[in-house]
């Protein structure tokens, strides 16, 4: 495994964008992506799953006149690629023409020498072979079911590293690129109830640098943790009380709020949030912040999706809305100016999209915050996609532990929770300080102050 | 399928560069020379197209081509991966050489020939859409915006799309198999939003399946609730109803009895059942349903199949991704559990037969026990009278999609469109919910069965270990006498 060459992903991207252009393209833009990934999964102390591989693909935007057209490829043949130009240039001409499609103005785009180092790659990460990759899921597995008796089963324990490299050219003269690494331990063991039913339970760590990665003993006892913590679930009343996510749960609420000040969303109408820019839509203990800049963060970017230099946003400023996220077209659309957030799929579409967006820690740690509370769902684990972004109104299968008294008192599943996200947000009182390093999107401990409960 | 296309996989027999047996053998002898037990080539070739209208343009089209091999090798219960894009003879090698290194013991034998299963016809298609002139798929589109805007002036926006693809796989292993398909797939959805009094609400339609424009017209295919499949029908449906959710009202919270609409209410068995059913996890010993072949699973009311059959559904194959040609088979006869969902892995772990549920998401993954068309059969009442059997209940008439916990059989689907029922009757419409249960537990709750089976319109896609495969469901109309729907009003 060699570590990427940018300036040759660069090459192919001008060399598309330049053909395009020939071939009729008033505006051509040229992803170029390259990875490589290995993924091995041991169940029961045996390797069940070793699998190794790399790709490579091209996405291309074109616009002739304001008339758009998307096309993706991994066939990079010669004749592959001419094929994916003139499919381009003849698609173009069949979609009408969008006012308000269009690139950036040239003036906004970024230079190399503005583009921050944000330290995502991590040349050592190609030191995990297959071997060693199945040794560490062995462990993380061995110390999760030798931890207690009653795990006699797992899903299996997966250990995943993954580097690539993206370049994006422009005809409006833009040219950069960026390269990653990532890599993941999971262990998932499985527990047998008294009820005859299986309690599984799993944890993970995830990070950039391998060395950065949580030792596979610490994965495994925590998921061995988590999975007994099942054990004896059950049902309650249906009643209103106060629900604390943890940062696995949490994650998703604030993934819904990411998606309703999405500026796609906005001028589509399609966010509850439309007209809110100003406002207060959260508790004042709520502060989100879309952060491109961090060092060694799973979101970070240099450079936004249409080359723009990317840019921190104060998305909500204890509790009021300061800006959606936008792109090029939706700020048009909107009538305001992108906030660097364009974020290009390797199909080559082009949307906004969040880099790094954390809810703001707190002062108390989760013990803390669990202490102070007098009777709550603490919420571990949701399930199902019952959210309508249009109205903001959710609900979804939870299951946790409940606490009375500040005391963790047993176990609860197969119920849901539901309230409409507006009054959720306004409704937080406790943010903890326990913010979470492994994904892009990221909340620390919170507890909303009372939700609605459907179970017995 | 048809044979006069611009579209053909270059591996494939009209190809730039068809794969011959000998090659295959070659590879497959490469494969299991470091003692590898089994091993399977999985060429794919895909072709999508989508085609998005908004503020009464096609504002994009795309296309997008993606190609290449996957290459498997398995020693006991231990599995090589690996894929490559590019078909050179020195990139196949990689890929062969790469998987075979899972094993390690004495060389495995490649097969001297190759055996072809008989054809099998379950989509049948004229032209494939990837081949019509845009301009007609552009028109398919602009009428369902036309529809929509005309149907009431409520309407603020319409957006409507079209997905079309061919995905042409050829497969060859190392028991002697060698079996190929080209696998058409449409997809057609439109999505508005109603605004009154300054709320706003959307709706949704959608349909299609291994078919070509045929869908759109007058008596093309049978899915869904209605055989008129046009533009217009679906604009109007997605219409009526963001309309009727305009007025929707908070919904109870708490057990209670509940009434699924024929159709999509499927996706309760493909949760609650058919998940813990795909052998896999039965392998491992992870489901509720483990070791529970012969016992009452769900009421004497159920029997329920799975079946690739079903002609031009979202769900249905001519072979699997592993070369297997499935049917219709029976997974729940009236409530007592008969069978398991099967890849060739657990197969040969239970000492069976796959049924050609070996299934994958591309040549970028290997292939895990998956669902194909899973029905719930017909039951013996009159739909109107099991509506008017409840008192105080829940009407679910459209669903955004569900999710099980495997272990413990937990499961949650979620209502786009719900009414109350009051005495026997229909009543107000109530906003989005979940509903939630156990999978064995509701399934022996369900009380009534309609005689009126529906199949889905094809727009399900089921998720697995990151994997996503089209899918069809079916089932009449369902009466569950208790189970949490999870509003706010108790």
């Amino acid at each position: 495994m060699t570590d990427y060459d940018i300036n040759k992903l660069i090459e192919l991207g001008a060399q598309v964008v330049e053909r395009a252009r020939r071939c009729g393209a008033d505006v051509a833009e040229a992803v170029v992506g390259e990875g490589a990934h290995l993924s091995v999964k041991v169940r029961m102390g045996e390797p069940e799953l070793v699998e190794e591989a790399g790709s490579k693909s091209l996405g291309l935007r074109v616009m002739r006149g304001q008339q758009v057209a998307v096309t993706y490829t991994s066939d990079l043949t010669p004749a592959g690629l001419s094929r994916f130009i003139e499919d381009a240039l003849e698609l173009a001409k069949l979609s009408q023409p969008d006012p308000f499609a269009g690139p950036p103005d040239a003036s906004l785009l970024s230079k190399p020498a503005e583009r921050p180092a944000l330290d995502l790659y991590d040349p050592a990460i190609h030191q995990i072979d297959a071997a060693r990759a199945l040794d560490m899921a062995k462990r993380a597995e061995h110390a999760a079911l030798s931890s207690d008796t009653r795990l006699r089963n797992s899903e299996g324990a997966t250990m995943t590293r993954q580097a690539g490299a993206s370049a994006l050219v422009t005809s409006g003269g833009f040219s950069g690129g960026t390269r990653g690494t990532y890599a993941s331990l999971a262990v998932h063991p499985v527990a047998d109830d008294d009820d005859g039913k299986k309690r599984s339970g799993y944890h993970w760590s995830a990070r950039r640098y391998f060395a950065d990665l949580d030792g596979p003993e610490q994965v495994g006892l925590e998921a061995a943790k988590r999975t007994l913590a099942k054990l004896g679930s059950r049902k309650v009343d249906t009643q209103e009380v106060a629900i604390v996510f943890d940062p696995d749960a949490g994650r998703s609420i604030l993934g819904l709020l990411a998606s309703c000040i999405n500026g796609g969303s906005i001028w589509r109408k399609s966010s509850y949030l439309t007209e809110r820019e100003g406002q207060a839509v959260a508790s004042s203990l709520v502060t989100v912040i879309d952060d491109p800049f961090i060092p060694r963060g799973p979101g970070s970017r240099a450079f936004d999706g249409e080359g723009l230099l990317a840019r921190k946003n104060l998305i909500v400023d204890q509790g009021v809305l300061k800006t959606f996220l936008l792109d090029t077209y939706s700020a048009k659309k909107l009538g305001k100016t992108s906030t660097a957030s364009a974020s290009r799929g390797s199909s080559g579409g082009v949307g906004p999209a969040t880099s790094n967006f954390i809810l703001q820690p707190g002062t108390l740690s989760p013990d803390e915050l669990l202490r102070s509370t007098d009777k709550a769902l603490y919420v571990t684990d949701m399930m199902g996609f019952g959210f309508n972004a249009v109205t903001g109104d959710f609900s979804r299968g939870a299951s946790g532990f409940w606490v009375e008294k500040g005391q963790r008192m047993f176990p609860v599943s197969e119920v849901t929770i539901s309230l409409n996200l507006d009054q959720m947000l306004k409704r937080i009182d406790a943010i903890a300080n326990d913010q979470d390093l492994r994904t892009s999107i990221s909340a620390p401990t919170f507890r909303i102050s009372s939700m609605t409960i459907a179970g017995k | 399928m048809s044979v006069q296309s611009r579209y053909h996989a270059p591996f494939g027999p009209q190809g730039t560069a068809p794969i011959d047996a000998e090659t295959a053998r070659k590879l497959l002898s490469l494969a299991l020379s470091q003692g590898g037990q089994y091993a399977d080539l999985f060429y794919e070739y895909n072709v999508a197209g989508s085609y998005s209208l908004e503020e009464g343009i096609l504002k994009a089209a795309g296309r997008s081509v993606s190609m290449g091999l996957g290459v498997r090798v398995m020693k006991g219960d231990s599995t090589g991966y690996a894929y490559v894009q590019e078909l050179t003879q020195e990139a196949m090698q990689r890929a062969a050489r790469t998987a075979a290194q899972i094993a390690a013991g004495e060389r495995g034998s490649a097969p001297t020939s190759f055996e072809v299963p008989g054809p099998t016809s379950r989509y049948q298609v004229a032209e494939l859409s990837l081949d019509v002139a845009g301009e007609a798929k552009r028109e398919l589109l602009l009428r369902a915006d036309r529809a929509a805007r005309a149907a009431d002036p409520r309407i603020i926006r319409v957006e409507a799309s079209l997905h079309e693809e061919l995905r042409e796989l050829l497969v060859a292993t190392s028991t002697g198999k060698l079996a190929s398909d080209r696998q058409p797939m449409v997809r057609f959805s439109v999505r508005v939003i109603a605004e009154e009094n300054g709320k706003r609400q959307s709706g949704s339609s959608g349909g299609g399946g291994r078919m070509s424009l045929e869908y759109f017209q007058p008596g093309g295919a049978g899915f869904g609730p209605a055989h008129d499949h046009s533009p217009e029908w679906h604009a109007k449906e997605a219409v009526r109803h963001a309309l009727a959710m305009l007025d929707a009202r908070e919904s109870p919270a708490g057990e209670m009895e509940v009434v699924l609409a024929p159709g999509d209410s499927g996706i309760l068995l493909h949760e609650a059942v058919g998940h813990g059913l795909e052998a896999d996890f039965n392998r491992k010993g992870t489901s509720n349903y483990s070791g529970r072949i012969g016992q009452r699973v769900a009421s004497d009311l159920c029997t329920v199949v799975d079946d690739a059959t079903l002609m031009s559904s979202r769900g249905s194959i001519n072979v699997d991704d592993e070369g297997n040609t499935p049917q219709a088979a029976t997974l729940i006869e009236k409530g007592i559990l008969v069978g398991y969902m099967h890849d060739q892995h657990s197969a040969k772990h239970f000492k069976t037969q796959p049924t050609g549920n070996g299934r994958r998401e591309s040549f970028q993954a290997h292939p895990l026990p998956r669902m194909t068309n899973t029905l719930l059969l017909a039951g013996p009442h009159d739909p109107e009278e099991i509506i008017r059997s409840v008192k105080k209940g829940v009407y679910a008439r459209k669903f955004g999609g569900g999710q099980v916990d495997i272990g413990n059989g937990d499961f949650v689907f979620s209502l786009t469109e719900s009414y109350l029922i009051e005495d026997g009757k229909i009543t107000t419409p109530l906003k989005g919910v979940n509903l939630i249960g156990n999978g064995p537990d509701v399934m022996g709750k369900i009380s009534m069965l309609g005689n009126d089976v529906q199949t889905s319109d094809g727009i399900w896609t089921c998720g697995k270990d990151g994997q996503s495969v089209p899918v069809g469901v079916g089932c009449p109309t369902i009466k569950i006498a208790s189970v949490t729907v999870g509003g706010t009003v108790h």
